[in-house]
This record gives structure tokens, C-alpha cells and sequence, in this order.
């Protein structure tokens, strides 16, 4: 706790749910960047498929009044992690910076972290990644390839996080917001999804955690999450409650 | 009434150790078909550390399903041992006396059935040592104790040494008298098993007082390891299903209940096995239902309890928990089965002596009891998981593979095979029991009736 306290870093997101179109760039760029085996359409039947993030979509209303809306759900690196105490070996494990890892030398594959996660981010390999040939180059050499009885979750890109704090220690300065990015939040096109430190006043994620619009997903569970969600903007609810100006949505699509 | 026949020293040695001291006709055709079982289901648990648990049917969000299920059912047979033989004991059921050793036994032999299923369940069996063990000091890296699976193998363990070491002090004068009646190799087995047991009455004292105090040291253990083994479902706050603290005193009546099932399925195996019928008698069957009837009972009602607690709360997601569960196709029929199986049937029989006193009805039910208690578990753990909550995104229902269900038959014949296994070289029933109950037990007459009199130990 006290070497949490003494850290500069306290890492989090925020996921603008009113930007997310729901284009899937981010699963793509996680995919890529972690070394995700290809999920293809049997891992999918067996449900097994491994996507560290993955955007579910919903749909409201009948056609033709039918909307559908997006959420992205990755690790929510809680502070109070379910899936943390029951790991026998530490292999699931909080860094000082307020991340949830997995240490995959560790894990012996019980899988009982992935039964006490409400979200169920964490994925199991059942089998030993394979890729196409051509594939084989593409590789991220900065990331792990899981082998086979282990349980793999988002890192919030903990290569990158190292990276960017090594490259600021090496200049000499403080790390700055923005230096640092997830492959998903960079591959964003809407800027839905933000990264920063919480312990920055500056940051933008502090400014966003603290937008009315802002929460945080099973709240009554107490896991304290580190990602916080930026509620949509209903045109219909907004001009029912006369609030024009609040939120960053499009007033325009109103359809009344 | 009283169904003791008075049987000579010399009788009761030849009777209990007919299976010992010559191989029975069945016994090599039963061995062959279970061996062959057990054969099929190592090369499938080799075929799964090779393939990995892709194997399986396991898939999200259903991470635990059929190995967990078998798991948690042999724990809990395994709690007929201390029931019948620690708790019976203590309390001087004069009943107790001839299934002590088979209750032990099959304690010992589901335990070590048990163990395998965590073990080989893990993604990656080689390295559970790092979770068994405290391990790598040279890191600081120890198991983490906050976890329930960490406290498993410890309890398991302490009960499995408790067990052994319980089985083997009952076991010792009857060693001494297979020492006196084999030749050769075997002898020399024996002796070196019996400690130089020559039932002087020092000795005596030793082992009764040694049996005594590890009944009294393994009542603990009878509570702890099914809470334990409970705690690894009841800690997780974010599923519905599993997160109750009801669970310990839950899971131990229901292990009571089957384990006590599976000892009177066994003694009518071994009435008929081994044509047991002066010492393994009715009166003991009736005994064992009376007794079921009230731990069934308690069961059912924390049963019903689990349910009200769950449902009281009046939360969205228990209550689509329940539904599932309860009500959606094909769980519903699980669930009437379980309830048929796990109580209705039975117990309805068991209200009757005339049941009671029948053998082969009594073998049926206590075989349905454990199909019941079986389904129970598997009612528990799985659709706990499968359970529609938010932010799953895949509802997929769980269907064992069929390498899991080769793996749960073989875990049947494995316990089967080593009982059988330990029956041809130890007697079953104890002899020193059986000779010690023909002195402490006879009949008086008060005014027209023959009462059974027991002198108490």
C-alpha cells in the first residue's frame, strides 16, 4: 500500500461511450499489438475466442426506430480485484501502479481468477497458439506469446507503459499526458477511449472521471474500477429533461 | 429383534478373512473389467496433458464444469470415514462396528480420487507443484494463502494423513493375525506391518487410546475440509450462484449425506461379495437409514435455506440465476432429478422398516442418494457459471466433452478397483470388532421381552 501511495503513477481509462461507433479498431490493434492468437470462427463457436478487448453492441427499439449502441469492455484493472486473492500462485497480481497483470510464468492454469471476474476479461488458451505462416514475422517482439494452459488478460499495454516511462526517464522529465498510449486507445478514430495517470491533476482522464456523465460498470459489486465509462447521450432523454447543452452528443439526429 | 448370532473366535477368522486367505471366484473377472476402466482412463488423462484442455468442454464463461463437480462428490463420499467411524465412536454406536474399515477405507481411496481431478484440471499440471508447495525462496514467491485453492490441498491433506494414519492403528491386530496364517513373502509383509503387535493387554490400551484420540483429533477436520472445499465457490463475490455463506455447514450435511449413502451401498456389496451375512445384518441397515433420514432431512432444509437467502435479497440477477436453474430447460430436469434422486426416493423408502431392512432396496436408494448428490454439485457449479449476467456477451451452455465423461468413469472404477485391491490382502470388516462386540453385546430378559444389552468401552 505504501509503495502505491509513493508511486507517480496511477494508471486508468476512460471509454467516451457517446464517441464509440462501435468499428472494432481497438480489438484489432490489441489483437495485434499482444500477440492474440487469430480468433477464428470455431474459437468463436466454442466460445473460446481470446479478445483482451471487445466491443458489445446492443440494440434498442424495433426496426425501423432501431439503435444500436456500443460498449467496449476490457480489464478494469480494479483496485478491489475479485480475481486477485483467490489465485494460488500470485500469478494474477497488482503492480504498484495500479494495474492488474497477469504474470504468466506463474500460472498453473486453475482458471479460478477467470470465475470470480464479473466481467469476464480474462480468456484461457486452450490450446497452443498457432499463426499462419506469413504471420509468423508480425509478431510483437516487446509482448509474451502465451503458450497453452495459461490465462492472459489486457496489461493496459504494460510494453508500452514501460516504454514511455523509460524514454521520459532518459530525457530527464516528467512523463506528460499523451506520451503514453495503448494500442487501442491509439487506434481510436473517435477518441472515445482515454488513457492517463490519475495522479496527474492535468490529465485528461482526471478531467473526464469527474464529468457528471461518468461511472463505473457493476458498481455494487465495490471493485473499484480504474476505467470509467462516459454515459451516452440520448437525444430523446436529453429534449425530454430540457437539457440541451449537457454531453457531447449530436442534438441534430433528434428524430422527433 | 436382536439378530446377533453367537459365534465362535475361530468362526469369525475364517468367515472375515474368506477373501484373504483365498482368492474368491468373482474377484479376478471384476479386477480384469475395472482394470481395464482404469487403464482407459490414465491413457485419456495422458491424451489430455498431451492435447491440452482444449479437450474439454469447457468454454466461457464456464471455466470449472465436470472435473469440479466429480471433485467436490468424492470429497464429500469421503466424509462417510470420519462420520462413521470418528463420530460413531465417540458416541459408542455399538452399530458402528462392523463397517468402521470400510468407511475408512473408502475415505482414503476418495480422497486420493478427489485430488486428481483439481490437479489434472489445472492448464498446466506439470507446474503445480508451485501451487502445492511453498515454493522459489530464493524470490520471496510464496502461494498465496488468501486463496481457498491454496487451503484446499492443505486441509485435504491433513485429512488424508489423519485417515491413513486412523485406518492403519485399527488395522494392526488384525495385520497380526493374517501374520500368523501366511507363509513366505507374505509373512514377512505382514510382520513388518504389524509392528510386533501380540495383543498383550499394554498394547491393547495403546490402540484403543491412539484410536480414540484420533477420532477426537479428527472431528475438526470433518467440519473444515468440505467448508474448505466450499470456499472455494462461496468467496467469489461476482458469481450469484456460489457466493453464499451458507455454503460450509451446506456442503457438509451434503457430504455427510452422500458419504454415508455410499457406506451402505458398499456393505451390501460386501453381504454380497463376500457373504458377510452374520456380521453386516439388517439391524445395521436400519441403524445407518434412521440415521440418513435425519441428515437428509437437515440437508434438504438448508437446501430450501440456500434457496430463501438467495431469493430474499429480491436481486435481478439471483433471481435470473434461479430461474435458470431451477426452471429453463435442461436444467429443470436436473433439478427434479436431483430432488427425486438426492431425497424424495429414498428417504420416502427409508420412513418404512420393512425397506430398511431390505438390502437391495437399501443398495438402490443409496445409489440414487449419490446420483442425487452428484447432480446436486453439478447443479451448483455449473449453471452458477452459465448464468445470463451482464457483460458476458457469450451465453453458451456447457456440455461436457466426451474425454471429461471417460475421465468421471474412470475416477468410479479407479476407487472401486483399489478397494478391491486393499479387500484381497486386508480384511474389510475388522476382526477384533466383530470378536469384541460378541463379548460387550447379549440379550437379557426384561418381564416378556429379550432386550440387547451393550457393555460400554
Amino acid at each position: 500500500m505504501v509503495a502505491e501511495k509513493q508511486s507517480k503513477f496511477k494508471w486508468g481509462m476512460a471509454v467516451d461511450i457517446d464517441a464509440c461507433n462501435g468499428c472494432q479498431a481497438c480489438v484489432i490493434a490489441c489483437q495485434s499489438e499482444n500477440n492474440i492468437p487469430i480468433n477464428t470462427e470455431d474459437n468463436f463457436k466454442d466460445a473460446r475466442g481470446i479478445e483482451w478487448i471487445r466491443v458489445e453492441r446492443y440494440w434498442e427499439g424495433e426496426f425501423p426506430n432501431v439503435k444500436a449502441k456500443f460498449i467496449p469492455i476490457l480489464c478494469m484493472h480494479c483496485d478491489n480485484a475479485p480475481c486477485e486473492p483467490v489465485c494460488p500462485v500470485y500469478a494474477s497480481y497488482h503492480t504498484v501502479e495500479g494495474l492488474n497483470v497477469q504474470i504468466y510464468n506463474r500460472c498453473v492454469g486453475t482458471r479460478y481468477c477467470a470465475n470470480g471476474c464479473p466481467y469476464l476479461v480474462r480468456f484461457f488458451n486452450y490450446w497452443e497458439p498457432e499463426w499462419p505462416e506469413s504471420f509468423q514475422n508480425h509478431l510483437n517482439p516487446d509482448v509474451t506469446v502465451r503458450s497453452r494452459g495459461i490465462m492472459e488478460k489486457c496489461s493496459m499495454c504494460i510494453q508500452r507503459i514501460r516504454r514511455g516511462t523509460r524514454d521520459a526517464k532518459k530525457d530527464k522529465r516528467e512523463v506528460v499526458d499523451g506520451d503514453i498510449s495503448p494500442a487501442c486507445v491509439q487506434a481510436c478514430p473517435t477518441d472515445a477511449l482515454v488513457f492517463g495517470n490519475q495522479k496527474d491533476p492535468e490529465s485528461r482522464i482526471n478531467k473526464m472521471k469527474n464529468d457528471k456523465r461518468a461511472y463505473t460498470l457493476l458498481d455494487h459489486l465495490k471493485t473499484n474500477n480504474n476505467v470509467w465509462y462516459l454515459a451516452k447521450v440520448d437525444p430523446d432523454i436529453e429534449a425530454h429533461h430540457g437539457d440541451k447543452h449537457h454531453g457531447e452528443g449530436n442534438h441534430k439526429e433528434d428524430s422527433h | 429383534m436382536q439378530q446377533r448370532r453367537i459365534l465362535s473366535e475361530k468362526q469369525i477368522n475364517a468367515e472375515l478373512l474368506n477373501g484373504n486367505l483365498a482368492t474368491p471366484k468373482w474377484y479376478f473377472p471384476v479386477m480384469g473389467v475395472l482394470g481395464t476402466g482404469v487403464i482407459i482412463g490414465f491413457i485419456t488423462i495422458l491424451y489430455m496433458f498431451n492435447r491440452g484442455l482444449g479437450v474439454t468442454g469447457l468454454a466461457r464463461p464456464v471455466y470449472w464444469g465436470l472435473f469440479i463437480t466429480t471433485f467436490v462428490f468424492w470429497v464429500g463420499i469421503s466424509h462417510a470415514g470420519i462420520m462413521i467411524s470418528a463420530i460413531l465412536r465417540l458416541t459408542q454406536a455399538e452399530w458402528r462396528r462392523p463397517v468402521t474399515r470400510a468407511a475408512e477405507l473408502l475415505t482414503v481411496f476418495s480422497l486420493l480420487t478427489a485430488l486428481f481431478f483439481p490437479l489434472m484440471h489445472a492448464g498446466r499440471p506439470w507446474r503445480i507443484a508451485y501451487w502445492l508447495l511453498p515454493y522459489d525462496f530464493a524470490r520471496g514467491i510464496w502461494p498465496n494463502v488468501r486463496s481457498p485453492l491454496f487451503w484446499d490441498p492443505i486441509a485435504i491433506g491433513t485429512y488424508l494423513t489423519g485417515s491413513t494414519l486412523f485406518l492403519f492403528v485399527a488395522l494392526i491386530p488384525d495385520l497380526a493375525i493374517l501374520r500368523d496364517r501366511t507363509t513366505g513373502i507374505k509373512k514377512g509383509i505382514y510382520t513388518v506391518l504389524a509392528l510386533g503387535w501380540r495383543g498383550n493387554p499394554r498394547q491393547w490400551q495403546l490402540q484403543v487410546v491412539a484410536g480414540i484420540l484420533l477420532s477426537a483429533l479428527m472431528l475438526p477436520i470433518f467440519v473444515s475440509v468440505h467448508s474448505i472445499v466450499s470456499w472455494d465457490f462461496a468467496v467469489t463475490p461476482a458469481v450469484e450462484g456460489w457466493h453464499s455463506t451458507i455454503f460450509a455447514p451446506y456442503f457438509v450435511i451434503g457430504a455427510v449425506h452422500s458419504g454415508v449413502s455410499a457406506v451402505v451401498t458398499m456393505m451390501c456389496l460386501m453381504r454380497w461379495l463376500w457373504k458377510w451375512n452374520n456380521y453386516i445384518r439388517p439391524e445395521h441397515f436400519d441403524a445407518l437409514a434412521r440415521l440418513l433420514i435425519v441428515v437428509a432431512t437437515a440437508w434438504l432444509g438448508f437446501t430450501f435455506l440456500e434457496l430463501i437467502f438467495s431469493l430474499y435479497g429480491r436481486d435481478a440477477p439471483e433471481i435470473a440465476l434461479r430461474e435458470l436453474q431451477i426452471f429453463t430447460w435442461p436444467w429443470n430436469l436436473i433439478f427434479i432429478t436431483f430432488l427425486l434422486t438426492g431425497y424424495i426416493i429414498p428417504v420416502g423408502c427409508w420412513l418404512f422398516k420393512r425397506c430398511r431392512n431390505n438390502i437391495a432396496i437399501m443398495f438402490w436408494t443409496t445409489i440414487l442418494v449419490n446420483v442425487g448428490m452428484w447432480l446436486e454439485r453439478f447443479l451448483i457449479i455449473v449453471p452458477g457459471l452459465a448464468r445470463k449476467q451482464v457483460f458476458v456477451y457469450t451465453w453458451e451452455g456447457y456440455w461436457p466433452s466426451p474425454v471429461e465423461w471417460i475421465i468421471m468413469t474412470w475416477s468410479f472404477a479407479w476407487v472401486s478397483f483399489l478397494m478391491l485391491l486393499f479387500a484381497r490382502f486386508f480384511p474389510l470388516v475388522p476382526l477384533f470388532e466383530a470378536k469384541e462386540s460378541q463379548v460387550f453385546t447379549t440379550e437379557m430378559k426384561v418381564g416378556r421381552a429379550t432386550v440387547p444389552m451393550v457393555i460400554r468401552e
